[in-house]
Parts: C-alpha cells; sequence; structure tokens
C-alpha cells in the first residue's frame, strides 16, 4: 500500500515540477486495489487470470509486482516505458506477461471487452478468471450493462469477477447527480448475479470479500458483482489540481493506526517502509532521467502487428 | 457458381477447420436461421448474441486479447455505428502498447445500398472504415475474393474489417472455389439449410482448400488504355459492365477492383494511371470526406502532369439517408447510368 501511494505521489510531484504533462490514478484504493493484486492469479495464458482494469488501478498492479520505474517512465512517456513506448497517459499499463490488458482512457469500454477473454477461458477450461474493475461512474455506460448481460445469459454464465469501485465522483459530478439506484451492486440482482458490497477502505474486509467472491468464480464459473466504496484522495486527476483532500478516508493511514494499536507493527517500522519506498522512487526518478525519448520516427512502429507497414505513402 | 453468401460460408467453415476459429457469433447467426443473408448456416462454431453491438465487438476485442480467433457479425453495418469508439481502440491497440497486444479479430458485417434497405439497411461505411487506423478493410465484389479475403481476414494479426456488400450476396461468381463442386444444385444441396425443421439437417462440406487474396493487392479486373476506373463493393460490377458496353463503341477503359481498402493496392492504380492518364474513382459511401478523395488527392499530388483529364470522385450524394422509394434511392447512390455518364465525360475530355 505505502509502495503504491508514495508512486502516485512521485508521479504527481514529476507532473507539477513539469517533467510530465498529466496525472491520474488512484490514491485512496489501496485497501482494495492491493489485496486484488496480490490475490490475483498471475501469470500469461488462459490458465491465469486476465485483468481488464483503469486508470486508477495503480496499486492493482503494484501489487502484482510493478517496478516504480515502470511507473515514472510511464509518466514520462520514455522510450524506456514498456506499456505504451511513451505513447499513453500515466497509469495506462499494458503487461501481456501479466494478463494486464491495456488500459484506455474510456471509463467504460473495460466491462465489454471482459467478457471476451472471460468466453476464452471458461471455453478453455480450468481456474482461471477474468476480473474487471472501473469506478461509480463509468457504470452509467452502456458497457457495464453489457458486462451483466452477457456474463449472465443463462447456460452461458462466463467466469467474470466484476468490480465497481465506488469513489463517489465522477470528475466533479457527485454520486447523488448521476445515480437513482441505491447501490451500483444492487443491478446485478436483476441478472441473477451474485453481489456484494464492501467498505474498500478496510484492507482485511477487501481481502476477504475479495477472495470470497474469486472462490465462487473460480469454482461456479459464473459471474460475480463486487461494489467497494473507496475514496479518492487527490481528486480526479492533475486537470483538478490533484491535491491531498482532507474530508475522505485515507485507508492508509487508518490502517497503520490500526496495526500500531494492535501492536503488529512499530512507528519506527513504518517509517522505515515509507523511507524504502521513497528512496525507490527517487532512485527511479534519477534513472528515469537518464533515459531515452521516443524518436519522432517511431510514431509508424506497430500500427500493425509484426510492425507491417501501415503508412500509405509506402503503399 | 458459389454466391457471395456460399463463399463466406464455406471460407468461415474453412476457418473453423484449418485457422483455429473457435467462435463466430452475432445476431441471428448461429441455428435455426444462420444469419439473415444465410451466411453462416450450418457451421459448428456458430451462436446467437444478444442484440448488443457494443458487445459484440466488445467480445470479440476480449476473444482476440486472450489469442481466441473469432469472427464476429454485425448483422448490417447500419447498427455498427454505437461502437464507433470500441473500433478505434481495437484499431490503436497494437499501436498503443507498441506492439505487445496485437487484436486478431474479423468484424464481417454488409455494407450498402441495393436491397431497398431506406435509412437503416443501406449505409455504406468504407469512409469511417478507413479512418480507423490499426484495421485493415477490405470488400469483395464477386464469390471466389469472397472466399480468398475472409481466408487473409482470417489468417491475419490485425483486426480486419470485412464488408460484403449487400446487394451481391446473391450474386455467383464465375470463378470456381476450389474444391467448390461445379454444379451449383449439387453445392446448394449440400451447404443451403432445408426450408422449415432444420433441427436434424447437417451440411455435407465440400472440400474445399486454401485460396487467400492478399489484402493490400487490387485486381484489374478488365484492361484498357484510354481511361482508369477505381471501385469496390456494389459498384465494382457496374463499372466493369460499363467498360464492356463502352468498348463495343470502341473505348478501352481499364477496370480496377480495390478489394482491400487499407492496406491498398496504389502500385497497381499508379501503373494503370500512367498507362491512361484518366482516373475515375467510384464508390457509394457519401461525398463528402469520401475515401475515393483521398485516392483522387494522392492521384492529383503525384500525377499532376501526367493527367490528361480531371481526376474525378463519383460517389454517394451527402445526404442523411437513402430513401425507400426507388426514384429516391437512385438519385441518392451510383447507378450504372451515372457511372457510365461520369466515363464517358472522362473519355470525351481532352488536355
Amino acid at each position: 500500500m505505502v509502495k503504491s501511494r508514495i508512486l502516485e505521489e512521485r508521479l504527481i510531484k514529476i507532473y507539477k515540477s513539469g517533467e510530465g504533462y498529466f496525472w491520474i490514478g488512484g490514491p485512496g484504493q489501496e485497501a482494495f486495489d492491493i489485496p486484488l493484486g496480490l490475490l490475483i492469479k498471475k501469470g500469461r495464458g488462459l490458465d491465469c487470470d486476465w485483468f481488464h482494469g483503469h486508470y486508477r488501478s495503480t496499486p492493482v498492479i503494484v501489487a502484482m509486482g510493478l517496478e516504480m520505474i515502470e511507473g515514472v517512465r510511464l509518466m514520462k512517456n520514455l522510450a524506456t516505458d514498456k506499456s505504451t513506448h511513451g505513447r499513453n497517459f500515466c497509469n495506462h499499463y499494458a503487461i501481456p506477461e501479466w494478463n494486464v490488458a491495456p488500459i484506455t482512457s474510456p471509463i467504460e469500454v473495460q466491462y465489454s471487452m471482459a467478457i471476451g477473454s472471460a468466453l476464452a477461458q471458461k471455453q478453455h477450461g480450468g481456474e482461471g478468471i477474468t476480473i474487471v474493475t472501473g469506478g461509480d461512474a463509468g457504470t452509467a455506460e452502456g458497457d457495464f450493462a453489457t458486462c451483466l448481460i452477457w456474463a449472465s445469459r443463462q447456460g452461458h454464465e462466463l467466469p467474470i469477477l466484476i468490480l465497481v469501485e465506488d469513489n463517489h465522483w465522477g470528475i466533479s459530478t457527485p454520486y447523488r447527480g448521476q445515480h437513482g439506484e441505491k447501490n451500483i451492486a444492487d443491478r446485478g440482482n436483476a441478472f441473477r448475479i451474485e453481489t456484494n458490497i464492501i467498505d474498500g477502505n478496510d484492507p482485511r474486509k477487501s481481502w476477504e470479500a475479495i477472495q470470497d467472491a474469486m472462490e465462487y468464480v473460480r469454482k461456479n464459473r459464473k459471474p460475480f458483482l463486487l461494489q467497494a466504496n473507496v475514496s479518492r484522495l487527490y481528486g480526479h486527476s492533475s486537470a483538478s489540481g490533484a491535491s491531498f483532500v482532507t474530508d475522505e478516508i485515507d485507508c492508509l493511514n487508518v490502517f497503520e493506526q490500526q496495526l500500531l494499536k494492535e501492536k503488529l507493527i512499530s512507528q519506527d517500522e513504518i517509517k522505515s517502509i515509507w523511507d524504502k519506498y521513497q528512496k525507490e522512487s527517487l532512485e527511479a526518478l534519477d534513472m528515469a532521467r537518464k533515459e531515452p525519448a521516443p524518436t519522432a520516427e517511431s510514431i509508424w512502429d506497430y500500427v500493425y502487428a509484426d510492425n507491417e507497414n501501415a503508412d500509405w505513402r509506402k503503399f | 457458381m458459389a454466391n457471395i453468401a456460399q463463399a463466406i460460408r464455406l471460407a468461415l467453415h474453412y476457418g473453423e477447420e484449418n485457422l483455429g476459429v473457435k467462435n463466430i457469433f452475432g445476431e441471428d447467426v448461429g441455428p435455426p436461421l444462420g444469419g439473415v443473408f444465410t451466411a453462416t448456416q450450418g457451421l459448428k462454431t456458430t451462436w446467437n448474441s444478444p442484440l448488443d453491438e457494443r458487445g459484440i465487438v466488445g467480445m470479440a476485442m476480449g476473444l482476440a486479447l486472450a489469442g481466441s480467433r473469432c469472427v464476429a457479425e454485425i448483422q448490417f453495418v447500419d447498427y455498427i455505428f454505437n461502437t464507433i469508439d470500441l473500433l478505434k481502440i481495437a484499431g490503436n491497440t497494437c499501436w498503443s502498447s507498441y506492439g505487445q497486444f496485437p487484436m486478431p479479430m474479423t468484424i464481417m458485417t454488409p455494407v450498402g445500398s441495393g436491397i431497398r434497405g431506406s435509412l437503416y439497411h443501406s449505409h455504406s461505411f468504407d469512409a469511417w472504415a478507413t479512418r480507423l487506423p490499426g484495421w485493415k478493410i477490405v470488400m469483395p465484389s464477386n464469390s471466389l475474393d469472397a472466399y480468398g479475403l475472409l481466408l487473409a481476414a482470417m489468417k491475419d494479426p490485425n483486426p480486419v474489417m470485412y464488408l460484403p456488400p449487400k446487394a451481391l450476396l446473391r450474386v455467383r461468381g464465375d470463378e470456381l472455389i476450389p474444391g467448390e463442386p461445379a454444379d451449383e444444385k449439387e453445392l446448394r444441396s449440400m451447404i443451403d439449410a432445408p426450408l422449415g425443421d432444420r433441427t436434424s439437417w447437417k451440411p455435407r462440406w465440400p472440400d474445399i482448400g486454401d485460396f487467400t487474396v492478399e489484402i493490400g493487392k487490387g485486381k484489374i479486373v478488365r484492361e484498357g488504355t484510354q481511361a482508369t476506373v477505381v471501385s469496390y463493393g456494389r459498384t465494382l460490377p457496374l463499372c466493369k459492365k460499363a467498360s464492356e458496353d463502352l468498348a463495343r463503341e470502341g473505348h478501352s477503359v481499364e477496370v480496377i477492383d480495390m478489394r482491400s481498402l487499407y492496406p491498398y493496392d496504389w502500385q497497381m492504380i499508379k501503373g494503370s494511371i500512367l498507362k491512361t492518364h484518366k482516373v475515375i474513382f467510384v464508390n457509394e459511401d457519401t461525398e463528402v470526406s469520401n475515401f475515393g478523395e483521398h485516392l483522387c488527392r494522392r492521384a492529383i499530388e503525384e500525377f499532376f502532369f501526367n493527367l490528361e483529364a480531371r481526376p474525378r470522385v463519383l460517389a454517394g450524394k451527402h445526404l442523411p439517408g437513402i430513401g425507400l422509394h426507388p426514384h429516391l434511392e437512385e438519385n441518392s447512390v451510383p447507378q450504372y447510368e451515372n457511372i457510365l455518364h461520369e466515363i464517358r465525360e472522362l473519355l470525351s475530355e481532352q488536355p
């Protein structure tokens, strides 16, 4: 959780110091996303889980093993950025080795695509499942309904864990201005989809709920809709200032206080964890500063697979 | 000889048996109907989807990401427009991931007018499709190409949009698909589902072979020396007929079937223009920001001093829709007479 928070705060600092163009990410979602990332059956191929995330899924990917330098490279749009080669916004990861589908800026499309990998896994057999996540605002799009409908067709149910991380905001519009339903998870009832709603700011509850939901999907090869209520601690993006908000629960702070109270960790240990990752983030930035930018000529690379020419001037 | 719908069916059968296609799906694609144009009858991996075009395209993309080959159908291209951002993502995923996530998928969707389809069964899509970088766009105008282009699409590691013209789906070809029985009645008895109860029916597939039309390669369907006509899809046979009719008047008009809209066979077009020095681009999508305009622009920029007449684009009129009455439809998209007239004008123009 600390590593992900520090990475995000480093990315925000990179933006604010003028070394990056835009920041958007997921600080405030660590208590839910870190357990999720740790519980994902990580790897490549249909026997492992597929993850269709969104741009606030950074803690999931950190928990899966993302090195800080990769987040910094993406933020600084470097040629060394493995996910996009300097082409996309920060936190838009694409990691084939872990079945992390390319993250895109539209807030809903992952819900439509996830049904495809879920079908491939159903037809393949085994225990691999698809996990898709998005925010509450994204559920207003038709793709969320698409996901519910296609995942729950009778006799054709898909092994998919459908997540909604409800931070109660859609950019600047609060939840009550966008939704009539009390809880988004209630929409699952109409499709006979098992549902659960949890406090996503509690990592222990999150761990248990995700584990239970994953187990249900793995064994029954049927969908599960899990809603986690989370915080959004730095606003929507750098476009809204990317400043820390004080009126939402900081899951990291709360969890640290719990661990201290339970005497499972000391203040010194907490400090050493923060120091360790602060150091790592600075080293990552130092390293990234020495790395090359993409060349202007690289714009034509990989329009098509295998780098087949796509420039009509050369047809 | 197979018609285009039968050729598509044969190609999909080949894809299921030989190219690893595991899912062929869309609205009414599976049994009992096997597609509103019968193009998916009797296949073993077909299934009916919800009537949700975004779901169809999203499903295809997710399957492709996971490495599972599919052919997804949008029943009429008129209903593809609400998927446009997914189509953009399908086209940019390989690029945005710097080659890490290719998107091998085929979207098949019938296009164009000619079936008295009024506003929502007459749309074209080639102008839109060619504005989706990262996709390959193909459009057959005869059965053999329909077969060969679909095999190419199913083999390609990129998203391929396969656009058979609605008006030509029932038109029989004049070249046999490898392994196709020469007698069309025999072919029908083998692969056409019977009317009525089909629950116990199974097709008897002919032993068809591999025949691939390379994406990016056009075809000179009629050679000529005085003018070049570049077309594809529904208007291609009309252009060919015009060339044949003009030949009887002593004119020599070359007709190129592009077959592949992107990537496209510029070398073939170039060679023809440098031979005839006159060119017209014919298609039926709406005329403003039309794909033919791109080709025309390129012809002007590259061959301005070689051209002996104004290069032309003949396309559909810039209207909100195609009206149902034949008077309306025929005055909205190019018909044989319009094509003949424009080619005559081109031939008569002197430098």
